[in-house]
């Protein structure tokens, strides 16, 4: 689960992190009205799950209340695209902050590294532009160190680094201790992901976040009530909002051709060969275990409710998944809400030979059975059309 | 030989009184696994028809001789689980739970790579050594027993390349689920190495997906070190960044985890890579027949 900007921030804040003080506003006159509150100059900054915004024209810094006015009015509804060609992304909320006045900007960060096992810090003095640029234009300027799983990152550790890193005298002892505290936060936060870009220092000398990409650990979330209860962004796919209610793992893609399989692997597996035979798949979802008619009426309509779906594809292998539940959830659940687009079926593994004889009996005109999956998705990409 | 369990397999199930311990518990024993205890904290001295549960894994170590420890726990439990069973004098831990939080994970995996006890999963289907043991819930009837080691992430698209293998008359020596979580107790290097020394192995399938690094090095890893032949399959060419496609480690960061870098890693280093999981079967069992 990604947190927006000021999601972060309000995290980091309440582990006692420095961060400016800052209103969510999804309205003009709201934003105008906070920045009145905070008093100028004040950064309006868009609220979507992308970085690279400030470049995109997403972040502004008004001096007075006509800028102010202004600004949020340009930001609100404008389409933000992702440096790596992300999104777009509609800007539905901002948040209001008071502005800083900066004189060196750095980059933090603490992310999962999934191949050795360890949390990594990261740090370079060369802040506010993409770590990628950083790594690549000077890679000596990016530190990184791994975490000890046991004992964490200590003070000294954290010194280290910041000295590696070049961070100026006056703030080194500072930045350590944002290290130390951001390895703290990710660890009790369940975050996966901390970036803190740029980490500056303002006119005055002081350490200031002012940026929070954080991403949460999705499994861990029965333990933050707090964050589990965070807004949904607004800009949220239809379809991913449906799944998300009835508990289903459904992915939006732009095909035209919805998928159900059963398993992640298999159901991945299942798009790319209905991509090799030359279709568009319109979604991921991965039906698990769930066989039962309820489970599949539920998929069914989300499915369809994608009105770009012109026909679906169920790709089944049994195992302790019956096949023929499934087949029973197939047919009641087409009856139930009246589907009339094209369903390419294969059903293979345990009790499929009872599953394909259910089918059979009742005689859906717009039920096509294929034994192989590579049937399955010629017949299915043929039906869907264009 | 086969890998990580056989017929002196001696399993502990932690969970064998729930209902999906007991179910898949069950269903092990009927295979002829022999199922020795079953743990849950507080009911020592019951028994789950016929097989005797303990308080503790170490008691189930002590007095039923117990060697692997399957834990089929809640997720908000399952990482204590684990711990207890590293602690408990077991050589294998296969973890079947699915959600167990990532920060629970990486001092568990520590934990069990310094007791030197192997883990398998969490987030995994289990281990199935055809005629011999299976732990977990792998579907034993879409296998054979034969010659090719399947090493995995996904759990039906195993059952998917093992039926296809079994239908071409082929079956398999062990089959590995390793798990579909960022942070897993073995990878397939791991497992490459089992199959490697095992031998009743004479060939070996991969199955990955996106995500992580771990198919780029198993493909460093069987260019020094694994002479028998390995086919892999790679699922996840279509799926978009930034999304998790339903496993928790499927996920493609920013431009690193995507199935293409996977393949070609794994094409450069000769490993031959199916494009659907058929294709993929079809590979092994010409490769195996003109071995
Ligand atoms: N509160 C603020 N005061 C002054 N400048 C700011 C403030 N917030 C952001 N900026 C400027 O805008 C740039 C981009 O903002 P940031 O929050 O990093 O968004 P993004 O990474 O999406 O572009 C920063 O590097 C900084 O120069
Ligand atoms: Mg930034």
């Amino acid at each position: 689960m990604d947190l927006l900007e000021y999601q972060g921030k309000e995290l980091f804040a309440r582990h006692g992190l420095p961060v400016p003080k800052g209103v969510h506003a999804s309205t003009v006159d709201a934003a105008v009205t906070a920045s009145e509150t905070l008093g100028y100059p004040v950064a309006v900054k868009a609220q979507v799950l992308i970085g690279g915004r400030g470049k995109a024209g997403g972040i502004k810094i008004a001096q007075d209340s006509t800028e102010a006015h202004e600004y949020a009015g340009e930001i609100i509804g404008m389409d933000i695209v992702g440096p790596h060609g992300e999104g777009p992304f509609k800007v539905h909320e901002l948040w209001v902050e008071a502005g800083s006045e900066i004189e060196s900007e750095f980059y933090a960060s603490v992310i999962l590294d999934r191949s050795a096992k360890k949390l990594m810090v990261m740090l370079s003095r060369m802040g506010g532009m993409d770590v990628e640029a950083i790594a690549a234009s000077d890679p000596e300027a990016l530190v990184k160190q791994h975490v000890d799983p046991i004992t964490g990152l200590g003070e000294d550790e954290a010194r280290q680094i910041a000295a590696r890193a070049k961070i100026p005298e006056q703030v080194a002892g500072e930045v350590a201790n944002v290290l130390v505290q951001l390895v703290e936060v990710a660890q009790a936060e369940d975050a996966t992901l901390i970036e803190v870009n740029p980490l500056i220092v303002n006119s005055d000398g002081e350490v200031i976040l002012l940026d929070a990409k954080v991403t949460i650990d999705g499994n861990s979330l029965y333990r933050h009530p707090e964050l589990e209860e965070l807004p949904e962004s607004a800009d949220q796919d239809p379809q991913e909002a449906m799944a998300r209610e009835r508990g289903l793992t459904y992915v939006s893609l732009d095909g035209n051709i919805g998928i159900l399989g059963n398993g992640a692997g298999l159901c991945m597996s299942t798009l790319d060969v209905v991509a090799q035979a030359g279709g568009r798949p319109a979604n991921f979802l991965d039906a698990g275990g769930g066989s039962k008619a309820e489970a599949i009426i539920d998929a069914l309509e989300v499915i369809t409710s994608n009105p770009e779906v012109s026909a679906i594809l169920f790709n089944i292998f049994g195992g302790i998944t019956r096949c023929d539940e499934v087949a029973r959830g197939i047919i009641e659940a087409t009856g139930k809400i009246g589907l009339e687009l094209p369903l390419v079926v294969r059903l293979d593994g345990t009790n499929s030979e009872e599953g394909l004889a259910l089918l059979a009996e009742a005689g859906l005109s717009n039920l096509h059975h294929e034994a192989t999956m590579l049937g399955a998705a010629r017949k299915v990409v043929e039906l869907a059309g264009n | 030989m086969s890998i990580i369990i056989d017929n002196d397999t001696k399993l502990v199930v932690s969970g064998l009184t729930g209902r999906e311990g007991s179910f898949h518990g069950l269903r092990n024993r009927d295979y002829g696994t022999q199922l020795v205890a079953g743990v849950t904290p507080g009911k020592g001295g019951q028994d789950v028809e016929g097989t005797p549960v303990f308080n503790t894994i170490a008691e189930s170590v002590d007095e039923a001789g117990a060697n692997t420890s399957m834990i089929f726990v809640p997720a908000k439990f399952a990482a204590a689980a684990i711990n207890e069973a590293i602690d408990s004098g077991v050589e294998t831990v296969i973890a079947i739970t699915e959600g167990i939080p990532v920060m629970d994970m990486l001092p568990t995996y520590w934990k069990a790579r310094e007791k030197g006890v192997r883990l398998i999963g969490p987030n995994c289907p289990g281990v199935l050594s055809p005629g011999k043991a299976n732990v977990g819930i792998i579907p034993a009837q879409f296998f054979d027993q034969g010659r090719i080691g399947v090493v995995s992430k996904s759990g039906t698209l195993t059952y998917q390349i093992g039926n296809e293998l079994k239908q071409a008359g082929e079956g398999n020596s062990t089959i590995v689920g390793i798990g579909g979580d960022p942070i897993v107790g073995s990878d397939f290097i791991d497992i490459l190495t089992l199959f490697e020394a095992d031998d009743e192995t004479d060939m070996i399938v991969m199955v990955g997906e996106i995500g992580g690094d771990a198919e780029e090095k198993a493909a460093e890893f069987i260019a020094a070190e694994i002479s028998k032949p390995v086919v892999a399959y790679i699922a996840g060419f279509t799926a978009p960044p930034g999304k998790q496609m339903g496993h928790a480690g499927a996920i493609i960061s920013g431009s690193s985890g995507t199935a293409q870098a996977k393949q070609e890693a794994l094409e450069a280093k000769g490993v031959r890579v199916g494009e659907s999981p058929t294709e993929a079967a079809q590979i092994a069992v010409e490769i195996l027949g003109s071995l």
